[in-house]
């Protein structure tokens, strides 16, 4: 028989376990396959980074406002500097561009608090954004009342165009898609059907075809002389299509929620919106975050495929600047700099979306 | 019998269950249950996994819907007036095997979840109220935390101060210490024990014998969807009648 009196108390960790030689050993070299693909890595890295720096930084041209500035070796930055103010905005006036600057401040204004916590009136201040927002949003773009100048759609493009395709995407998709997800789930027969068809119509179709059809096939159906504006078409399009790649997104975060959670609701009394609204939702909407990040950046990049009916998204503001015969040759630099707009957005829309699935992680594992 | 004669008769039950069959598919899960809890009483359920002594309560707040017969809570029937059955599930507590707290919101939030969104009760209120069962489960300092950094124990007394907040006439439990660590069951009786003793009536499957000899009025043994034995704990622990009572009662002692 054996008895301990004395508890042993902690002692720290053997250096070989701690540190940043063991971080080294451990993940770099631990094998002789593991510190030949690190040599090989840093030989690539040794290759690669110093010419691209050189391009992007050392010998690119920076001044000047023509393709005759740019006698450096490097990227010729002036035709971006030169074609910035079309890029965001495309055709969009060039004395009128205060208009959608103010707009984009009045939403940067109204969301940043939302992000605070000790911000009073939240659900006031979003329902301004979801429904009054976007009123005055449209009339500061379009005009044509109070005084201020008409800007037809289609004159509206660049990064512009882009994000007010997305971001009406994104928030129009939101709550069709959490409908149409809780009825999937539904148990009354006909709303399943509804929705699941639905739902599996538009994913099957590619979002371009919903664009032409919108575009093309649309007006053959309305009465002659209905003219639906051609952005509102593609928006509404848009936000149809996504709604059923949310939805699904939802589903899943909706089928992740044990069953004894909807019991527990039920047997407290609470309705089923109440209960939904209250208990299940926060939860399954908290599960889909990645899924329906993964959907919004892509609708985010989808959204090029406006060209094809005619809107001159950010994308295709800059193929058209590639095609002027003034600066013919700089498709590198045009498509660099739309892919670093893009990947500015998409990489801020994942970094969010972890920041929120963290800040909503209640150590609590299903 | 006439209809005065029958609400008489129901008065003093606050749960009233009559030939209660119910089918899983084709299978018979219970059969011609009846069950009469005056106020005040409790009753253990116990019997062997399968036996439909979950699904009996079930019913009573219709987590389960019953096929045939007639169950009646604190004088409503439980059918398929879906505003009738939140009426019931008002008056009747619940608290489950896995105690499935809502581990979105804090202890404090679970808690004032029901009186708020049910009762439509001032927050403030709700909050004081449920304070006060929180003292009363012994945690009150866990108020802010989130059920998933509470002990198993914890969260199932988290899980009966929920129920209680509501006010409820009747405690539903099923099998509210099956899923917790053996040190941890004893502080959730204890709860349970001064429930009963406060004078709650409540409805308890459980495997406790132990808690079923110290507060229950009557211990009703379950088998293949029916009751077998029913009968007060000294009698039933001394002096089964069934075989099937007798074999179950030495099986769950042998050790």
């Amino acid at each position: 028989m054996s008895v301990t009196k004395q508890l042993l108390p902690d002692r720290p960790a053997p250096i070989s376990q701690i540190g940043p030689i063991a971080w080294l050993r451990e993940n770099l070299f631990s094998g002789p396959f593991n510190t030949l693909a690190t040599i090989l890595s840093l030989y690539f890295l040794y290759l690669v980074i110093p010419p691209v720096f050189d391009w992007v930084f050392f010998s690119a041209n920076w001044q000047g406002e023509t393709r005759d500035a740019c006698t450096n070796s490097g990227a010729c930055w002036v035709f971006i500097i030169q074609r910035f103010e079309q890029f965001m905005y495309g055709f969009y006036p060039e004395n009128l561009h205060w208009r959608p600057n103010l707009a984009g401040l009045l939403l940067v204004l109204l969301v940043v608090p939302l992000f605070f916590k000790r911000v009073p009136h939240k659900g006031w201040i979003a329902a301004f954004i979801l429904l009054i927002y976007p009123v005055i949003a449209y009339f500061l773009l379009h005009g044509g009342a109070a005084g201020l100048e008409e800007v037809n759609t289609g004159k509206w493009g660049g990064l512009m165009l882009t994000l007010i395709l997305s971001i009406f995407g994104i928030v129009a998709a939101l709550p069709i898609g959490i409908l149409l997800a809780l009825g999937r789930r539904s148990s009354m027969p006909i709303v399943r059907a509804v929705c699941t068809v639905y739902i599996e119509l538009w994913r099957g179709a590619p979002l371009i075809t919903v664009l032409f059809m919108s575009s093309v096939m649309l007006p053959l159906f309305l009465p002659e002389g209905v003219d639906i504006d051609k952005l509102a078409r593609a928006m509404v399009g848009i936000a149809m299509f996504q709604s059923a790649y949310v939805a699904e997104a939802v589903r899943g975060g909706l089928q992740a929620i044990p069953k004894g959670q909807y019991e527990a609701a039920e047997a407290m009394g609470l309705t089923y919106w109440k209960s939904m609204r209250l208990v299940i939702l926060p939860q399954a909407l908290k599960l889909s975050i990645p899924g329906m990040v993964n959907t919004f950046i892509e609708l985010f990049k989808d959204t090029s495929l406006v060209l094809i009916i005619g809107l001159f998204d950010l994308l295709a503001i800059i193929q058209q600047a590639n095609a002027d015969s003034s600066w013919l040759g700089f498709d590198t630099e045009g498509y660099i700099f739309a892919a670093v707009v893009y990947w500015i957005f998409c990489f801020g829309m994942s970094r969010y979306s972890l920041a929120l699935e963290k800040k909503l992680d209640t150590g609590h594992r299903h | 019998m006439n209809e005065t004669n029958r609400n008489t008769a129901n008065d003093d039950y606050i749960v009233s269950m009559r030939n209660v069959n119910k089918w899983f598919g084709n299978f018979h899960v219970l059969k011609d249950i009846n069950l009469n809890v005056k106020k005040g009483e409790r009753i253990v359920i116990c019997g062997p996994s399968g036996s439909g002594k979950s699904t009996v309560i079930r019913c009573i707040n219709h987590l389960e819907e019953h096929q045939e017969g007639e169950i009646i809570v604190d004088g409503i029937e439980v059918g398929n007036d879906v505003k009738l059955i939140h009426q019931v599930r008002r008056e009747v507590g619940m608290c489950f095997q896995h105690f499935n707290l809502f581990p979105h919101l804090t202890i404090l939030d679970n808690l004032t979840l029901a009186p708020i969104w049910v009762r439509n009760m001032p927050k403030k209120e709700a909050e004081e109220i449920a304070m006060k069962y929180l003292e009363r489960v012994r945690i009150p300092e866990q108020a802010s935390k989130y059920p998933g950094q509470l002990s198993g124990g914890q969260q199932q007394r988290v899980a009966i101060a929920r129920s209680l907040c509501m006010n409820p006439k009747v405690m539903l439990f099923d099998e509210p210490t099956s899923a917790l660590d053996p040190e941890m069951i004893s502080e959730v009786l204890d709860v349970m024990v001064e429930l009963a003793e406060g004078g709650m009536t409540m409805i308890c499957v459980t495997h406790e014998m132990g808690f079923a000899k110290r507060v229950a009025d009557r211990v009703i043994f379950m088998d293949a969807g029916q009751i077998i034995e029913e009968n007060e704990p000294q009698a039933f622990f001394n002096n089964p009648q069934s075989e099937r009572t007798k074999l179950f009662l030495s099986q769950i002692i042998q050790h």
